[in-house]
């Protein structure tokens, strides 16, 4: 490199380090850059250069060139950053002054989630039964998520939940819970019986088309006594379904099934038409819910004696009760927070979901 | 499963139709999901014989037909099919006939001049198939008038059922009719398996070298065999049920696979290397080109099948490729196996492989029938393929299954909450092939049948489901001993209970409310649950729209809200952009808040009370309530339109606190909210000098422009766990004092750094027995004061409580906040 070029990148390197602010860095830029700048004057003259030493001081020009650029690039970062920096400084206001009296919007604007409306109603018709809400966190032991519910790692049902792990050794990962479930073993583990607890939340599974999302929500109903039988499940759930659908006679049946954490395990479908989606009529059966009465070694895991106590869970889709409710044709806008389909789905924040009321 | 009703009656005598069948099996726990009638779409199509074919008069593609269709008429005919010819015999539609293939009803109608009464068929056009060259030509000997459907042995109605894992013995047409005989449909007719003469030494040996592989083995050679394809009887039933005819061997296997839930294996003996079979672990880096044409890598933990050369099968889950039976094979080995299912279901797993046989060996077969299974099974290869049977080579033995449970009949109503005889209860059991062993008064003692993984499972030394106890680890060990001691006790006796209920329709259990606890019921929220649910009424209340959105987003999207610990990141995310838990709601509503931006709603208000995750554990779970606000507020000719800044978002959270029962005369603003807000237009609200209850503030312009947002946005977090649940005191005796107050205004000229709370706190506590509020009603900065100084105005009510002050004390009251506030912020009063 000849000295003429070295002194030139010294001097543009200084210029570009002193440069207070980007109109500075700009002239620099065209100083050395520009059409009639240093540098590009240079790379004019290259043309005279005896055909020997062209190839040499060309490459020599250009790696003087980029050198130049990426200095000016990281400069103009730099300053682009105080300048934001000051801008936001001197932007500051006083965050101690007392706020507006009113919002910017009122009721009118604002609604309610549905899936927080039919956790409301909900808690206001199991509430009339004497179940209280209990609920447990997203991230889940194995163990409270499946080990305790009577689902060993091998179980065929527990290739059926697609669980989403996180990091952790082998067999313990945390999972994120695939049910209410494990809040079953929350309670048991915490609360003596008699117990009547509802668990709405949020669950995930790893599953996503137009009928699954990957985050979804269940209620789970656990009920532990010295004397609950499975009439007492068929009774209850009765109840609540007649008073959430707001149809008295709502037709009702149980199908038995399995599930590793009860025994006798069984589906309920309630009646409604396939064709017009209207419950309660029609002849056709829909599935809504799985429950059956608590696994014995469910009880035991938690600690209660199986020759002591028992009772029944039940496990329903809050989406899905909510969707037959109120005719919601798909579930993915559920998550999505378009704010035309909250407003025309969302309900009053006005009215909570009361017995006294109507739910 | 899949089964067709002829094969269900192989097994159960019954007249009952497919829609009887179906309501039983579902109403007993073997869920129908379909019956498919694929003869009630050919319902009006006949074997139809071509007695003339012409060339049409006025069309030189097509051909005038006379056809004979069995009732005396011969009808006329258009047809273009290339085939059409006299005698030949073919299927006709009459009209009024919907064709499945085209989705037109047939009308009689006239083509080019000549009447056509009805329609021949091409395969496709009856959907059967894509063959459209011509219409179908049926053999000589079908009979000319006979529906279509019965004559190709459509009119065998094909009913899926979902078997629960627990279930095995029902993936069998003949598990199936032994559950509908027990619930009283039908008759299960006997079954015994056929004798076989052996006639010469099994060419192969079985040797378990390890027993993980293995638990007992059965095999036989069949030699001078021809393996061509399967009769029609064999091939329609497998057709049906969706399976694809090979050849006679293999379809065989299938066939009992289904039929007696027995999956089989054929190896062709020429084709084995050595004269051993060793049921073993596999060795490091030993594969198995599987008959699915993929290759698997082994685990040592994967039991194969294997000859001198190595794997020829994952034992219970896939055949090998390589010794598998095809047209040329002359004698074969039939492997009738039983594998520890646990085994099978994570070799299963391992590999994603799913086979009809896995999903039986995994809930478990019949450990018992092995030898009788075999004997099935080698004499049909005898009847359909030829040949003569070898001796038996055996290697392992029957697991010790055999076990018994005993059923207390009050159970059954205290537990199921049906009142049954006793009687009735024995005789459920006794279809289902329990066997009383014992019977009093009070009790039944019954043994388990061969085929019922699923009952009293931890008695049995082949374990299918159940996977023993998982007991908290807090239990102390008197506690634990006792609960398992419980667990074996009534188990088994809830499996049978089961049963019984399930036989008979859980519909028959009388529904019974819940017994009421106490007339008038707790409440059922905690207090923290109340104020989640008011929190979500308060903020929709100032205009803002619920949201409930994914707990996870995208990891870049996450770390511009803060730390993204690899402990929070999914192992398995469903997709890229739904990887990290979030580490606020905020980040979700920001996004939401773009999506709306996108669509043309850049000004929404939008809420959510949902988690933000710190760790993994239940207390790294943070509940939030959440709020975000873009863009401007409404053009109205009385309120003119302004972005959105700072302040709504700090209103939000305070009333929200408020409402939330937080002692807001406590509760100071502060900077030090996180780096996603403006540096300069963000604060906390904080409780004393160390708790955060909320923060809020101006969105950071990078965050914004990082999401997409290009207008403006704010943001408030309210960390709920943070509030003390307030205390339920009385209210005390309201303060009413009957002397009017007084309204003082103060404009203090202050530094534009002073905080205006230090002002009005300096002023409210100036005399803390008459100052009864102070508010600021007035901020001025501008030209008209020195640079740098800001004006800030200030009401304060004074209220007397014992007598009305007099002017002069109203003004020692003034000096006294005017030298407070002096003192407390350099403020000088305004003059």
């Amino acid at each position: 490199m000849t000295d003429d070029l070295r002194s030139l990148e010294a001097e543009t390197a200084a210029a570009i380090a002193a440069a207070p602010d980007l109109r500075a860095l700009e002239a620099v830029r065209i100083g050395v850059l520009g059409r009639n700048g240093s540098l590009t004057a240079l790379l004019k003259a290259l043309g005279a250069v005896p055909a020997e030493q062209r190839r040499e001081r060309g490459a020599a020009l250009n790696a003087a060139k980029a050198a130049i650029e990426a200095a000016l690039e990281a400069r103009r970062t730099e300053l682009e950053a105080a300048a934001l920096e000051a801008r936001l400084a001197a932007e500051r206001i006083d965050i101690t002054l007392p706020p507006r009296p009113a919002a910017p919007g009122t009721a009118a604007d604002g609604s309610i989630h549905p899936i927080s409306r039919t956790m409301e109603e909900l808690t206001a018709i199991f509430g009339a039964m004497g179940f209280t809400v209990a609920e447990g966190p997203d991230i889940e032991s194995d163990w409270h998520n499946f080990g305790a519910l009577n689902i060993p790692d091998h179980h065929p049902a527990r290739q059926d939940h697609d669980t989403f792990y996180l990091p952790g050794p082998d067999g313990r990962r945390p999972v994120l819970r695939t049910h209410t479930s494990p809040v079953q073993i929350r309670t048991m583990l915490t609360q003596p019986p008699p117990i009547r607890v509802i668990v709405p939340g949020r669950t995930f599974r790893a599953d996503h088309d137009a009928t699954h999302s990957p985050m979804f929500h269940q209620v789970e109903g656990l009920v532990i006594g010295r004397d609950i039988t499975l009439g007492h499940l068929k009774g209850c759930l009765i109840d609540f379904l007649r008073a959430f659908f707001g149809i008295r006679d709502l037709p009702v049946r149980f199908r038995s099934s399995y599930f590793p954490f009860t025994e006798p395990s069984m589906e309920v479908d309630i009646g409604w038409n396939r064709r017009s989606g209207e419950l309660g009529a029609g002849g056709d059966w829909l599935e809504i819910l799985g429950s059956g009465m608590v696994h014995p070694k469910v009880l035991a895991n938690c600690g209660l004696d199986p020759r002591e106590w028992q009772g029944f869970a039940f496990g329903m889709g809050i989406e899905r009760i909510t969707m037959l409710k109120h005719g919601i044709p798909d579930l993915r806008p559920f998550y999505e927070s378009d704010v035309r389909w909250l407003a025309h789905t969302g309900s009053d924040p006005l009215s909570p979901a009361s017995l006294h009321g109507g739910v | 499963m899949r089964f067709t009703l002829s094969w269900l009656r192989d097994h159960l005598e019954t007249e009952a139709d497919a829609r009887a069948i179906a309501d039983t099996l579902t109403r007993i726990g073997l869920e129908v999901e379909s019956v498919e009638d694929r003869a009630a779409a050919l319902g009006g199509f006949r074997i139809a014989r071509v007695v003339e074919a012409v060339q049409h008069p006025n069309a030189d593609r097509l051909r005038a037909l006379k056809v004979d269709i069995g009732d005396g008429r011969l009808l006329s005919v258009v047809c273009g099919a290339p085939n059409a010819r006299a005698g030949m015999i073919g299927v006709a539609a009459l009209p009024g006939a919907f064709i499945p293939g085209t989705g037109i009803t047939l009308k009689a109608g006239e083509i080019r001049g000549v009447t056509s009464e009805a329609m021949m068929l091409s395969a496709r056009e009856m959907g059967l198939g894509d063959d459209h060259a011509g219409i179908v030509e049926l053999p000589g000997d079908a009979q000319v008038g006979e529906s279509y459907a019965r004559w190709a042995g459509l009119d065998d109605p094909v009913i899926e059922i979902s078997v629960t894992p627990n279930r095995g013995d029902a993936l069998s047409v003949r598990g199936i009719a032994r559950d509908l005989a027990a619930a009283g449909l039908g008759r299960l007719k006997p079954w015994s398996a056929p004798a076989i003469a052996p006639a010469y030494p099994s060419p192969l040996k079985w040797t378990i070298e390890d027993p993980r592989a293995c638990l007992w083995v059965l095999g036989r050679a069949v030699r001078g065999l021809r393996n061509g394809p399967s009769p029609e009887w064999l091939r329609r039933r497998l057709l049906a049920i969706g399976l694809r005819p090979i050849s006679a061997l293999v379809d065989i296997t299938n066939f009992f696979t289904f039929d007696l839930g027995r999956p089989l294996h054929v190896f062709d003996v020429a084709k084995v290397k050595g004269a051993t079979l060793a049921m073993r672990m596999a060795r490091p880096g030993e594969e198995l080109a599987a008959l699915n044409g993929r290759t698997y890598a082994l685990t040592a933990e994967d039991g194969v099948i294997a000859d001198a050369a190595g794997p020829e099968a994952l034992g219970g889950v896939i055949g090998g490729e390589h010794s598998g039976c095809d047209e040329t094979t002359t004698e074969c080995f039939i492997e009738c196996a039983l594998f520890d299912p646990v085994r099978i279901a994570l070799s299963g797993r391992r590999h994603d492989i799913r086979t009809d046989a896995r999903a039986r060996f995994e809930r478990g077969v019949d450990p018992h029938l092995l030898p009788a299974f075999l004997d099935a099974a080698t004499r049909m290869i005898l009847d359909l393929c030829g040949g003569e049977p070898s001796e038996v080579s055996e290697a392992g033995a029957e697991p010790a299954w055999r076990r018994e449970a005993t059923l207390r009949f009050h159970r059954v109503a205290a537990l199921g909450g049906l009142d049954l005889p006793p009687a009735e209860s024995v005789a459920r059991l006794e279809r289902l092939g329990f066997a009383v062993t014992a019977r009093d008064e009070a009790s039944v003692t019954v043994a388990v049948p061969s085929w019922r993984n699923d009952i009293a499972v931890d008695r049995s030394a082949y374990r299918a489901g159940g996977g023993g106890l998982a007991l908290a680890r807090e239990l102390p060990p008197e506690r634990a001993a006792a609960v398992a001691a419980g667990v074996a006790a009534v188990e088994p006796e809830a499996d049978l209970v089961e049963e019984v209920l399930r036989l008979g329709g859980l519909d028959a259990v009388p529904p019974v409310s819940l017994p009421v606890l106490a007339a008038v019921p707790e409440p059922a929220w905690t207090p923290a649950q109340a104020r989640a649910a008011l929190a979500r009424r308060v903020l929709a209340a100032r205009g803002m729209k619920e949201a409930v959105s994914f707990a996870f987003l995208a990891r870049e999207t996450a770390a511009l809200f803060g730390e993204t610990p690899d402990s929070l990141r999914l192992v398995n995310p469903i997709a890229a952009d739904l990887d990290q838990m979030r580490p606020t709601p905020v980040a979700s509503l920001l996004l939401a808040a773009a999506r709306n931006a996108a669509r043309g709603f850049p000004s929404v208000a939008l809420a959510e009370i949902g988690g933000a995750y710190r760790d993994t554990t239940p207390q790294g779970q943070a509940a939030i309530a959440a709020g975000v606000r873009t863009g401007h507020t409404p053009r109205h000719w009385a309120e003119p339109s302004r972005p959105v800044d700072a302040m709504d978002a700090k209103g939000d959270a305070m009333a929200l606190l408020a409402a939330l029962g937080a002692p807001m005369a406590g509760i100071t603003a502060a900077a030090g909210a996180p780096g996603w807000y403006h540096p300069g237009r963000s604060g906390v609200l904080r409780q004393g000098p160390k708790l955060v209850l909320a923060t809020f503030g101006e969105v950071h312009p990078k965050v914004r422009a990082a999401l997409g947002l290009d207008g403006p946005a704010v943001a408030f977090e309210v960390f709920l766990d943070a509030i003390a649940d307030p205390k339920r005191r009385r209210k005390g005796v309201p303060e009413l004092p009957p002397f009017q107050p007084v309204r003082r205004d103060f404009a203090f000229l202050v530094d534009g750094s002073v905080a205006a709370e230090a002002l009005l706190r300096a002023a409210k506590g100036a005399d803390k027995a008459l100052i009864a509020e102070v508010s600021l009603f007035d901020r001025y900065a501008g030209d008209r004061l020195p640079p740098g100084k800001v004006s800030l105005a200030i009401e304060v009510v004074i209220q007397p409580r014992e007598r009305t002050l007099t002017e002069a004390e109203i003004e020692v009251v003034s000096q006294k906040i005017v030298a407070a506030v002096g003192k407390a912020t350099g403020a000088v009063l305004r003059t």
